[in-house]
């Protein structure tokens, strides 16, 4: 089985612990091959929200806000820019019922 | 006195060229952060150097150059600040000086690139806003937080973080490519609109720095216009400047509000119609025309009737039919209801617009209820006219309109 773990801060909070230490637990867990994926994540406020209905998309600034939705699953893609990003999003099949956050990476410092 | 006109040159640089030598910064540099810094920097310079050797005679790359050098000698003092190691400057110089720089037709997109970034979709409408009129048009956080009566400290804060979700979620800096154009132009003109409209809608107090709304609006129109003539483009600066041309006869010298009907068209500023109408010519027959244009066209009609009772109301309706087609809307019929009542009677508007409240429509909509409540006053059902005028006033928040309402309401009384 594989296992999603979704790492929650407060936002003051988001560099209590030092990115070393973060970089540090990665690569016990690809030592020990139990590591997929992991990366942190910029802060919320740069997260842009993707809907597609009817064909047409909408964009807004800002994550879900839809509170009757949950997390179903997640791509992590290798895009130019957002525009790129955006366009891979619109291309996620739930974009058409329900949203996708897209949400930039942060390159952790050692 | 010789320093002093200098001064003046420099002054008058500022003005004209502070924004294009940023948006070209902002490429060159790749940030919003540091390209401002430069661009500071490089008036500086021009400050110190230009009284001495006199002015350049291309000032614009003389500034983007100076800028540009001023930022390199701050990548490599933060680099020396940061590490005590010169081995790596020239490399760090390199990456800086991206060699795109000097490409002529690149800097001509740089205000267009601005403009885009600025209005991006991904960023909230109202900070995109507030980052159009700080960077695109120079203003101060101060001025934008006074002109939409909004604290400056928030204002700023909106900015900070538009430029951040810019810089760390990778917002390109670029003209969409042709397929998404019309989508983002869409966004570009509504950012436009919202600016023009913040300006020509409160005639009451904040008089002067509202109004310059109006006009940093018209202004960034032009610009796009120019940089970009497409239909909608000119289609809006054309509605915004015959919106505009109405300035002058749209209240009393005591602040009341006149309505069309009422202004005296002597008041009217005959180069704004012009230029507008000018512009609705060029725009409808592209084929491309789209509710901006049809709107404008409507407001060129109005512009050219020398009385209110001369309009060509059967040319009105039919352009709202237009737009109704391409934007359906019941305010869109609501507006159509009235120039039928004009071209056919009252009793024709009313009926439209008592369908569209049968609807459940516009019932909370104030000018729905004030255009009933006139359309009722001239068929002579004076109790009807009286409730829908107190339902409009009842729903109304700004305070010269609701004056124009109580003075209807009185007028029945007589």
């Amino acid at each position: 089985m594989k296992y999603l773990c979704l790492v929650y801060l407060e936002k003051d909070k988001l560099h209590a612990v030092p990115d070393s230490e973060c970089m540090a637990c990665g690569n016990g867990f690809r030592q020990g091959g139990v590591l997929v994926a992991a990366e942190a994540l910029q802060p919320v406020d740069t997260a842009t929200t993707v809907r597609v209905r009817n064909g047409k998309t909408y964009i807004t600034d800002g994550p879900f806000a839809e509170t009757k939705e949950q997390l179903a699953g997640f791509y992590l893609l290798d895009a130019r820019d957002l525009n790129e990003a955006i366009q891979m999003a619109t291309k996620i099949p739930p974009a058409r019922e329900g949203s996708i956050e897209v949400r930039p990476v942060r390159e952790l410092v050692p | 006195m010789a320093t002093d006109s200098i001064q003046q040159t420099i002054e008058a640089i500022y003005q004209s060229e502070s924004r294009r030598v940023l948006a070209t910064l902002i490429r060159v540099l790749g940030g919003f952060d540091a390209a401002e810094e430069a661009l500071h920097d490089a008036f500086r310079a021009a400050l110190e150097q230009w009284p001495r050797d006199g002015v350049p005679s291309n000032p614009r790359a003389w500034l983007v150059s100076a800028g540009r050098f001023k930022a390199i000698d701050a990548a490599r003092r933060q680099k020396r600040f940061d590490a005590l190691d010169d081995v790596g400057e020239k490399a760090d110089v390199a990456v800086i000086d991206r060699e795109a720089w000097a490409d002529n037709e690149s800097v001509e997109d740089d205000q267009l690139r601005l403009i885009f970034t600025c209005c991006h979709p991904a960023l909230a409408p109202d900070a995109q806003v507030a980052l159009t009129l700080r960077e695109v048009c120079g203003l101060t956080t101060e001025e934008i937080a006074r002109a939409f009566l909004t604290p400056a400290p928030t204002l700023a804060q909106r900015i900070v973080r538009a430029k951040g979700k810019i810089r760390d979620a990778g917002i390109p800096y670029e003209v969409p490519a042709r397929a998404d154009l019309p989508e983002r132009l869409d966004a570009v003109l509504r950012v436009i609109y919202l600016v023009f409209n913040e300006g020509y809608a409160a005639s009451s107090g904040q008089h002067v720095t509202r109004h310059d709304l109006s006009t940093e609006a018209i202004r960034l129109g032009r610009l796009l216009v120019e940089l970009l003539p497409e239909p909608e483009a000119q289609g809006l600066l054309a509605l915004m400047l015959l919106h505009d041309s109405r300035r002058a006869a749209r209240s009393s010298p005591e602040g009341e509000l006149v309505l069309l009907e009422n202004q005296d068209r002597s008041l009217w500023n005959r180069e704004q119609i012009a230029e507008g109408t000018r512009l609705v010519e060029e725009a409808l027959p592209s084929g491309h025309a789209g509710p901006y244009a049809i709107q404008a066209a409507i407001a060129a009609v109005h512009a050219e009737a020398a009385t209110a009772a001369a309009t060509d109301w059967d040319e009105i309706v039919g352009l709202y039919g237009v737009l109704m087609g391409l934007t359906p809307s019941p305010v869109v019929e609501l507006n159509r209801a009235v120039a039928i009542a004009m071209r056919d009677g009252p009793a024709a508007g009313l009926a439209i617009i008592d369908g569209i409240l049968a609807r459940g429509e516009l019932r909370d909509y104030r000018l729905a209820h004030a255009a009933r409540g006139e359309l009722c006053r001239r068929l002579g059902r004076t109790a009807e006219a009286r409730a829908s005028f107190e339902r409009a006033l009842a729903l109304t928040r700004q305070e010269p309109e609701r004056r124009l309402l109580e003075r209807r309401l009185a007028e029945l009384s007589k």
